[in-house]
């Protein structure tokens, strides 16, 4: 069955390429450090599930230190300058669209028949992982068709590709380290304490702020954890079914749905929330890291407004 | 209940206001939270810390398919090479009826419908977003206004990253099999609360229609902002009175 152990071989091939290549940049004065980041990184794909909790722990703390020391510098592969772009992009044509929409279009057909294909009732794809499969897949069907019409040497997409990871460098990493972090936060009962100061804070406070303090309540936690499926749980039990449902007896379905949405207006407003808002300021070069928070806060506050008060409208 | 635990939860916040790398602050947040909570509980010392390590690198090695995203970057790099986003502003700045802020509201309008019918897979900022919406946003604002500012620039790049999140967010809990409404089920089925995916995703409709309103108006509303900061090179000047 194919599923995580493939990906993570390939993505661990990757990344080791990416080292290898910025180990050997003579224009990147801190090419060791850069080698060394995705070198780690490498080892973690590769070997990540036998080499243990505390090594797998060390390697993220190294990985932060290089970073957060200012351990990488920027690899400076060759690329065409712009008026090469201009003649290729009168060269190709509209034809250089298909690789790219291929992507997206493949990663989703491949979600839908990953899921059903099974021979002999085995499934070939692991079906919790169809996405990521098809992900790649759509990937590396991508890369062909763009080699086949632009036909450069086997090691410029390497280059290009180490281009664009350098430019977004660290931050690369920092989904997934996110990620690790809520399960540190849920392992320490961060959410729980939360939960009861903001339930026993507002109790007396009737229906309107019941509701006020569950979907700001919601905003705010996610703004923290940078994650609402994280702040769900902790307000809707802190709050939520307490005393919007128990002590008001508002619809819990209701509640529920706008109280996620009101979350996802925290989640707009966070640099917590890495790979929405800081990720995207990187690879759009933006000269602003919270560039893209502060284009979203408008939409964000004015949509948290609109989402209390169709709760409060609609939940009693 | 022990409050320690929440010291975490300043040094994120510290650490980003005062601008330390965002990743090593995340790292302290994580040992320094996970350390507080044992001790707390009367775990020693040592114990401590390398429970801490464990329980972080566990979790960093299972969200690994987060960072399997970026395997993207040589196709999009080697079709960028080729010249991807000058094909992408020439194709928007051949139509004279597509503005910046009108193509971001028809991205925002097909993002959110697709999304509504679970394809949240179709956009994205590194397929999407840098290869293809970005420098048709800009490539229309070009089209108009010659060159633009570095500022223009800025605000027209992050609207279109914007526009892509809020596009996701308020369309996909439409869907019914959506990660988020499955959980909404699956929390309140264990306090005993029985509700239909149906229910939930009805009511992620109004919200999701407000989101289109608010964020739309303010897309149509941008073609103006880049007018004032980037006058037409070919507006004539103002007559003057003989």
């Amino acid at each position: 069955m194919i599923g995580l152990d493939v990906l993570y071989l390939i993505g661990g091939t990757f990344f080791a390429a990416m080292a290898l290549l910025s180990g050997a940049d003579r224009e990147n004065p801190k090419r060791l450090g850069n080698g060394l980041f995705w070198g780690l990184l490498s080892v973690s794909f590769l070997l990540g599930s036998h080499l243990g909790d505390l090594i797998n722990g060390l390697i993220v703390i190294a990985l932060a230190l290089l970073a957060g020391l200012g351990g990488m510098g920027h690899g400076r592969p060759a690329t065409t300058t712009p008026e090469q772009r201009r003649e290729g992009a009168a060269r190709y044509g509209a034809k250089l669209f298909i690789p790219a929409l291929v992507i997206p279009l493949l990663t989703l057909g491949g979600t839908f028949l990953f899921k059903a294909w099974t021979v002999n009732g085995q499934h070939v794809v692991d079906p919790k992982q169809a996405t990521l499969v098809s992900l790649v897949l759509g990937i590396l069907t991508g890369l062909t068709l763009a080699m086949i019409m632009i036909r450069p040497r086997p090691v410029v997409p390497l280059q290009e590709g180490r281009r664009l990871l350098d430019a977004v460098g660290w931050a690369a990493l920092l989904p997934q380290t996110l990620a690790a972090l809520g399960a540190v936060f849920a392992a320490a009962g961060v959410g729980q304490i939360i939960g009861q100061l903001a339930g026993s804070g507002i109790s007396g406070g009737g229906p309107l702020v019941a509701v006020i303090a569950y979907t700001v309540g919601m905003a705010l936690f996610t703004v923290i954890m940078g994650n609402a499926f994280a702040a769900f749980p902790v307000m809707t039990a802190g709050i939520g079914l307490p005393l919007i449902v128990g002590k008001y007896g508002g619809d819990p379905a209701i509640m529920a749905a706008i109280g996620m949405l009101s979350g996802f207006c925290g989640t707009l407003m966070t640099p917590m929330a890495a790979n929405f808002n800081l990720v995207p300021a990187v690879l759009l070069e933006l000269k602003d890291r919270y560039g893209v928070i502060k284009a979203q806060i408008p939409t964000a506050l004015l949509l948290l407004t609109g989402n209390t008060v169709l709760m409060y409208v609609f939940v009693y | 209940m022990s409050l320690w635990p929440l010291l975490g939860i300043a040094v994120v916040v510290a650490g980003f206001i005062a601008r330390f790398n965002p990743l090593l602050v995340v790292v302290a947040a994580a040992l320094v939270t996970g350390i507080a909570a044992a001790l707390s509980s009367g775990v020693d010392g040592i114990h401590a810390v390398t429970g801490t390590i464990e329980t972080f690198g566990k979790a960093f090695n299972d969200n690994r398919y987060i960072t399997l995203t970026w395997m993207i970057l040589p196709v999009i790099g080697l079709l960028e090479r080729a010249g991807l986003q000058e094909k992408a502003r020439d194709l928007i700045a051949g139509v004279k009826e597509v503005t910046t802020g009108r193509l971001l509201f028809l991205y925002l309008f097909v993002r959110q419908l697709s999304a509504a019918f679970g394809l949240t897979s179709l956009g994205g900022h590194p397929q999407m977003v840098r290869p293809l919406i970005a420098p048709m946003a800009e490539g229309a604002a070009e089209a108009r206004h010659g060159d633009l500012s570095e500022k223009t620039r800025e605000r027209i790049k992050a609207q279109a990253a914007a526009t892509d999140n809020i596009g996701l967010f308020f369309g996909e809990d439409i869907f019914i099999a959506i990660a988020s409404i499955l959980l909404i089920k699956g929390f309140l089925e264990t306090n005993g609360i029985i509700v239909e995916p149906f229910q939930l995703s009805v009511w992620a409709i109004p919200t999701a229609w407000l989101a289109f309103v608010i964020h739309g108006v303010r897309l149509l509303r941008l073609d103006a902002a880049i007018a004032r900061e980037t006058p037409p090179p070919s507006a004539p000047a103002p007559e003057v009175e003989a």
